[in-house]
C-alpha cells in the first residue's frame, strides 16, 4: 500500500496520462484504421490511469495520510508542488470515478468517429483533461494551479468542438472559450490579491496568514473567486456557456464536464472560504444561499422547457451546483456564527451532493450518449420506444433519474436530505434576515425536488416510453458491452452511495474535518457526535433500514398479489384510440408535457409563441398549405447582461481606435511618451 | 341534493374484489413499467402506511426492534415516498403512448410539483414546533403543546388540506369519478389499466387518501393517539381517530358537494396560496 499512498504513484498517473495522449497520436500515424487502435489505447491508458488514481485516493482516505511534495521550480516562479489532502483526495476519488466509467464507454462510443474524425487528438485532448482536472485538485501553488486550470480549459474546448463539422459546435465553443477565459481573469485577479496581501504565491503560505488579511482585501479576494469559479460551475448568470457546451462534447466527454469539470469551482470554494482564508462574515454565506437557491429553481425551470436531451441535462447541472451551493452557503453562515458542528455537516452535505451528482448526472449523460449516437438527433420530440430496443440503456437512465429526483433510497435523496436538515437548523436563528434567506433556500429546494421529477419523467417518458415518433429512432440498438458495463456501474454506486449513507456521510465529515477547521483526531468518524446534534431537530436517517422495508414489502405484496391471481390471463390489445388511427402524432411530446408548467410560471420564463401560416390561396384564407410554430423561452441574461456589456465593450473599442492613426511617426512619439514616463517613473 | 341514493359505503371493496376476478388487457404499447408499475405503486402506500401513526404511538417493528418502521416516519422521507409512487404512476400514464395518459401524467405531475410547496411547509412547521422530523415524535410532542400555540398550526393545517385535495385528485383540482378530458388527471393515467391492475391502482389511491387524513388529523390535532399500547387506550384512541378522521372526510364530500371543480390554470393559485399558508404558519411558529 505504500507505493499508492507515495509521489510515485502520483507521478505514475500522470505519466499514464502522458502516455495515452502522446501515443494515440503517434498510432494514429502509424495503423490506417480509422483510428480504432489509436482510440482504444487513449482510453485504455486513461481507465489504468483513472483505477491507479481511484486507489490513492482510497489510500489517502483511509490511512488519513496526506502526500506533499514538490518537483522543484520553473523561472523561480511557477512551482511544481502537490498536495493530496483529505479534500484533494475526495476530489481526485470523484474524478477517478467517472473518468475509469467514461473511459470504459469511451472503448464503444469512438466507434462513430471512425473515418469521421481523428481519434488519435481525441485521445489526446481527452487524457490532457482527466490529467489536468486530477492536477487542479492536487496542485498547491497559484501560478502552477493557473498552468494547469488552463490545460483543464483548453482540452475541454478542444473536445467540445471536437466534431467541427457541425457549425453550431464551433459557435457552442466560441461561447465556451470566451466565459472560460473570463473566469480566469477573476481568478488570476484574485490570485494577485491574495499575493500582494500574503507575499507569497504558495497555497501553503496563504493557508498560514490567519488575520493578515484587511476586510477590504478579503471581500475582493471573495468576489474575484465567486465570479471565477463561479463561471466555472455555472451558476446563474454565469452559466450561458454551460448548455451550450456540454451537450456539444462528445457524450462521454459532457459526462466528465458536467460531472467533474463544474465541481472544480466547488473545490476551490471550499479551498478559498474554509482552508485557506477562513472565517468569512456570515454575508458571504447568504450570498450564496442567494446564488444557490436562484441557480436551483431557474436551472430546473430551463431544464423542463428544454426538449434536447442533453442540453435538458445540462441544465440539471445549473440546479444541482445550486443544490451543492445550498449546502456550502449555509456551511459558511453556520462556520461565521460559531456553530462547527453545524457548518461541518452542512459542508459535508454540499460535498455529499458534488459526489452524487458526478455519479448520476454522468450516467444520465452516458445514457443519453447511447440514445444520440443511436438516434442521430438530439431532438427529444423524435424519441420514443426506446425501452423496448435499448433496454439496459433504458433501465440505467431510470436509475439515474430516480437519483437525481431525489428519491429514497437513492443518493440524491441522501444528499438533498442532508441538504435540507442543514437547511433548517438556520432557521432557527436569532436575525431574521437569515431566517428569511432560509426559508428562501427551502422553498427552492422544495419546489425543485417536485419539477425536477416532472422534467424527468418527461425526460424518460418521451424518450424511452410509448411508440417510436420517427423512422430512424425505431432502428436503433443497444450500445457495446463497454457501453452497459460502465452505466451499470454508475447506477450500482447510485444504490450504493444512498443505502449505505449514514456511513458516507460520517466519512465525509471526517473529510471537512481533516481541513483543520477543527480538531481533526476528534471528528475523524464522529458518528456519535453525529447523532446528537441531530437529536435536537431531527432524526438521523438510515436509508438502509427504510431500503430493506421497501424491498421486502414490495416481493412481498407483489408475490401474493401474482399467486392470488395467477389464474387471471392477460390479452394483448391495442391502446384504446377514440376512433382515430393509432399513431405517434397522438402521443404526448416533450414540449406539451412541460407546457402548463411553463405557463405557470411564464412570469419567470417568459415564454413566447410565433406562428407563421402559409396559405394555398393567399386571398381566400382557408386552406393551410403550411404551419410553422415556434416556442421559445426568454433569455434576460442576454439581452440585460451580456447584451448590453457587448455593446459597452465595441463602444469602448471604437473609441480607444481612435489613437491608431496609421502614422509612424505618431507611433513613435506614442513609445517616447511612454518611455518618458517610465523614466520618470523610476528615477520618482 | 338531486334526491339520488349512492353507493354503500363498501361499494369500493366490492370494486376491488371485482376487479381482481377479472382478467386484463394490456396495451401492445405497454413496456414493463406499465405491468411493473402498479405493484411498486400499491407496495409504496403500503411501505408509507407503516410509517405514519393512526392509533397507536408506537411505530412497528419486527424481530423485537431488528426492523424498526420508525426512519419511515420522517417526514421527508414520506413525502419523497409518495413523490416515487407519482413518478411511477405519471411513467405508467405515459407507457401505452395514448393521448390521455400523456396529458394525464402532464398535469399530475404539474400538480405534484407546485402541491409539494404546501404539503412541506405544513409539515415542516409542525416539525419546527414539534421540535422533531419525525411524524410519530410530532404527534407525541404536539400532544404536551398549550392550546394556544396551536393558532399557527390550523393555518398550517389549512396549507396541508389543500394539498390533501390536490394530491389525492380531489375537487377542486381533479373529478376522481369520470374520465373527461376537462378532469383528467388521476383517471386519465389509469384508463388502460384494467383487471388487478386497475384493482391495484384504485386500492393504492385509496390507502394514500388513508394516510393522508391520518397525518392531517393525527398531526394537527394530535389528541386521543395512545400513549401506550394497553387494549383500552387503543380502542379509545381508535375511536378519537374515527371521529377526527370522520369530521375530516365529511369536509371533503361536503368541498365535493358545494364546489365546482377549478379551471386547470386555477388550481396553480390555490397551490401557491397552500405554499403561502405553510410559510406563514412556519414564520409564526419561529417568531413566537
Amino acid at each position: 500500500m505504500d507505493f499508492f499512498n507515495s509521489p510515485t504513484s502520483i507521478l505514475s498517473i500522470i505519466a499514464l496520462f502522458f502516455i495515452g495522449g502522446v501515443g494515440s497520436v503517434f498510432l494514429s500515424r502509424i495503423y490506417a484504421d480509422n483510428g480504432k487502435a489509436a482510440g482504444t489505447f487513449a482510453h485504455l491508458a486513461a481507465l489504468l490511469a483513472s483505477l491507479l488514481g481511484l486507489i490513492t485516493a482510497a489510500s489517502v482516505l483511509f490511512n488519513g495520510q496526506g502526500i506533499f511534495f514538490t518537483l522543484g521550480t520553473l523561472f523561480s516562479a511557477v512551482s511544481f508542488d502537490f498536495r493530496v489532502d483529505g479534500l484533494s483526495a475526495f476530489f481526485l476519488g470523484i474524478v477517478s470515478i467517472i473518468a475509469a466509467a467514461t473511459s470504459l464507454y469511451g472503448l464503444s462510443y469512438q466507434k462513430h468517429f471512425y473515418g469521421k474524425y481523428n481519434v488519435g487528438i481525441f485521445g489526446f485532448f481527452y487524457n490532457a483533461l482527466i490529467a489536468s482536472l486530477m492536477l487542479v485538485m492536487i496542485a498547491n501553488q497559484a501560478l502552477f494551479f493557473l498552468l494547469v486550470w488552463e490545460c483543464m480549459s483548453l482540452a475541454s474546448y478542444f473536445l467540445v468542438v471536437y466534431e467541427f463539422r457541425n457549425a453550431e459546435n464551433i459557435k457552442a465553443g466560441f461561447l465556451y472559450f470566451l466565459m472560460a477565459h473570463f473566469g480566469t481573469i477573476f481568478i488570476m485577479f484574485a490570485f494577485f490579491l491574495a499575493y500582494k496581501a500574503t507575499g507569497s504565491l504558495d497555497f501553503d503560505a496563504w493557508r498560514n496568514s490567519v488575520g493578515a488579511l484587511s476586510p477590504l482585501m478579503r471581500g475582493l479576494i471573495f468576489g474575484s473567486v465567486l465570479i471565477g469559479f463561479g463561471t466555472k460551475s455555472g451558476i446563474i448568470p454565469l452559466h450561458i456557456w454551460l448548455p451550450e457546451a456540454h451537450p456539444a462534447a462528445p457524450s462521454h466527454v459532457s459526462a466528465l464536464l458536467s460531472g467533474v469539470m463544474i465541481k472544480t469551482g466547488i473545490f476551490m470554494f471550499v479551498r478559498f472560504f474554509f482552508d485557506f482564508f477562513p472565517g468569512a462574515p456570515m454575508e458571504w454565506g447568504l450570498i450564496f444561499l442567494v446564488l444557490g437557491a436562484i441557480s436551483t429553481l431557474l436551472g430546473v425551470l430551463y431544464a423542463l422547457s428544454e426538449h434536447d436531451l442533453k442540453r435538458l441535462l445540462a441544465y440539471h447541472s445549473v440546479e444541482n451546483i445550486g443544490i451543492i451551493l445550498l449546502g456550502f452557503g449555509a456551511g459558511l453562515v453556520f462556520f461565521s456564527l460559531g456553530l462547527e458542528t453545524f457548518a461541518l455537516f452542512a459542508l459535508a452535505a454540499a460535498l455529499y451532493h458534488t459526489l452524487n451528482h458526478a455519479i448520476f448526472k454522468a450516467l444520465l449523460f452516458l445514457g443519453a450518449g447511447v440514445v444520440v449516437s443511436e438516434t442521430g438527433t438530439r431532438h427529444m420530440e423524435d424519441y420514443g420506444g426506446l425501452i423496448r430496443l435499448m433496454p439496459y440503456t433504458a433501465f440505467f437512465f431510470l436509475i439515474g433519474s430516480l437519483a437525481i429526483s431525489a428519491f429514497p433510497p437513492f443518493n440524491g435523496f441522501a444528499s438533498e436530505w442532508l441538504t435540507f436538515q442543514a437547511l433548517f437548523v438556520g432557521i432557527s436563528s436569532t436575525s431574521s434576515l437569515v431566517k428569511g434567506v432560509f426559508i428562501f433556500s427551502i422553498a427552492s429546494l422544495v419546489f425543485t425536488g417536485g419539477l425536477a421529477a416532472a422534467c424527468f419523467v418527461k425526460a424518460f417518458g418521451t424518450t424511452f416510453l410509448a411508440r417510436s415518433r420517427s423512422e430512424k429512432v425505431s432502428k436503433a440498438h443497444e450500445g457495446g458491452w463497454p457501453m452497459k458495463v460502465s452505466m451499470g456501474m454508475l447506477a450500482l454506486l447510485t444504490v450504493v452511495l444512498g443505502v449505505f449513507s449514514t456511513t458516507v456521510i460520517a466519512a465525509l465529515v471526517g473529510v471537512v474535518a481533516s481541513m483543520g477547521l477543527i480538531d481533526p483526531l476528534t471528528y475523524r468518524f464522529p458518528f456519535a457526535e453525529f447523532i446528537s446534534a441531530r437529536d435536537q431537530f431531527a432524526n438521523v436517517l438510515p436509508l438502509h433500514a427504510v431500503a430493506m422495508i421497501l424491498l421486502v414489502i414490495f416481493l412481498v405484496t407483489a408475490s401474493v398479489i401474482m399467486w392470488a391471481t395467477r389464474k387471471r390471463k392477460i390479452v394483448i390489445g391495442k391502446t384504446w384510440d377514440c376512433g382515430m388511427p393509432l399513431n405517434s402524432r397522438g402521443e404526448i411530446t416533450a414540449s406539451s408535457f412541460s407546457r402548463s408548467l411553463i405557463t405557470i410560471f411564464r412570469g419567470l420564463l417568459r415564454p413566447t409563441k410565433q406562428t407563421s401560416t402559409e396559405y394555398h390561396d393567399e386571398n381566400m384564407r382557408y386552406f393551410i398549405k403550411f404551419q410553422e410554430i415556434r416556442t421559445e423561452i426568454g433569455d434576460p441574461y442576454r439581452q440585460a447582461l451580456y447584451g448590453p456589456a457587448h455593446r459597452v465593450l465595441t463602444f469602448v473599442a471604437s473609441w480607444a481606435r481612435r489613437i491608431q492613426s496609421g502614422n509612424v511617426n505618431l507611433y513613435l512619439s506614442y513609445i517616447f511618451i511612454t518611455l518618458i514616463a517610465l523614466l520618470w517613473w523610476a528615477a520618482r | 341534493m338531486q334526491n339520488r341514493v349512492g353507493a354503500g359505503i363498501f361499494q369500493p371493496y366490492r370494486n376491488l374484489w371485482k376487479l381482481f376476478q377479472k382478467d386484463e388487457v394490456i396495451s401492445e404499447d405497454a413496456s414493463w413499467i406499465f405491468r411493473f408499475s402498479p405493484y411498486l405503486i400499491f407496495a409504496l402506500t403500503l411501505v408509507i402506511g407503516s410509517g405514519v401513526p393512526f392509533i397507536s404511538l408506537h411505530a412497528p417493528d419486527l424481530l423485537n426492534g431488528g426492523i424498526s418502521f420508525m426512519p419511515l416516519g420522517d417526514f421527508i422521507t414520506l413525502i419523497y415516498l409518495f413523490a416515487l409512487a407519482t413518478f411511477f404512476l405519471a411513467l405508467s400514464g405515459m407507457d401505452i403512448g395514448s393521448g390521455f395518459g400523456g396529458f394525464g401524467s402532464s398535469r399530475e405531475m404539474t400538480m405534484a410539483a407546485l402541491a409539494e410547496g404546501g404539503l412541506f411547509f405544513s409539515l415542516l412547521a409542525a416539525s419546527v414546533a414539534a421540535q422533531t422530523g419525525n411524524v410519530f415524535g410530532m404527534v407525541e410532542n404536539l400532544q404536551t403543546l398549550p392550546l394556544q400555540s396551536f393558532s399557527p398550526l390550523i393555518i398550517a393545517f389549512l396549507a396541508f388540506f389543500v394539498a390533501l385535495l390536490a394530491e389525492n385528485s380531489r375537487f377542486p383540482v381533479d373529478n376522481p369519478a369520470t374520465h373527461l378530458e376537462l378532469t383528467m388527471i388521476h383517471e386519465a393515467m389509469i384508463l388502460e389499466h384494467s383487471g388487478k391492475r386497475l384493482a391495484l391502482m384504485e386500492w393504492a389511491a385509496a390507502n394514500k387518501l388513508f394516510i393522508f387524513i391520518a397525518l392531517g388529523v393525527n398531526i394537527f390535532f394530535p389528541w386521543g393517539v395512545a400513549l401506550s399500547l394497553d387494549p383500552g387506550a387503543l380502542f379509545a384512541s381508535l375511536v378519537f381517530f374515527a371521529v377526527k378522521g370522520g369530521v375530516l372526510l365529511l369536509a371533503i364530500a361536503l368541498i365535493e358537494s358545494l364546489m365546482a371543480k377549478f379551471r386547470i390554470f386555477r388550481v396553480p393559485d390555490l397551490l401557491f396560496t397552500s405554499f403561502v399558508l405553510g410559510v406563514i404558519a412556519l414564520t409564526l411558529i419561529i417568531t413566537f
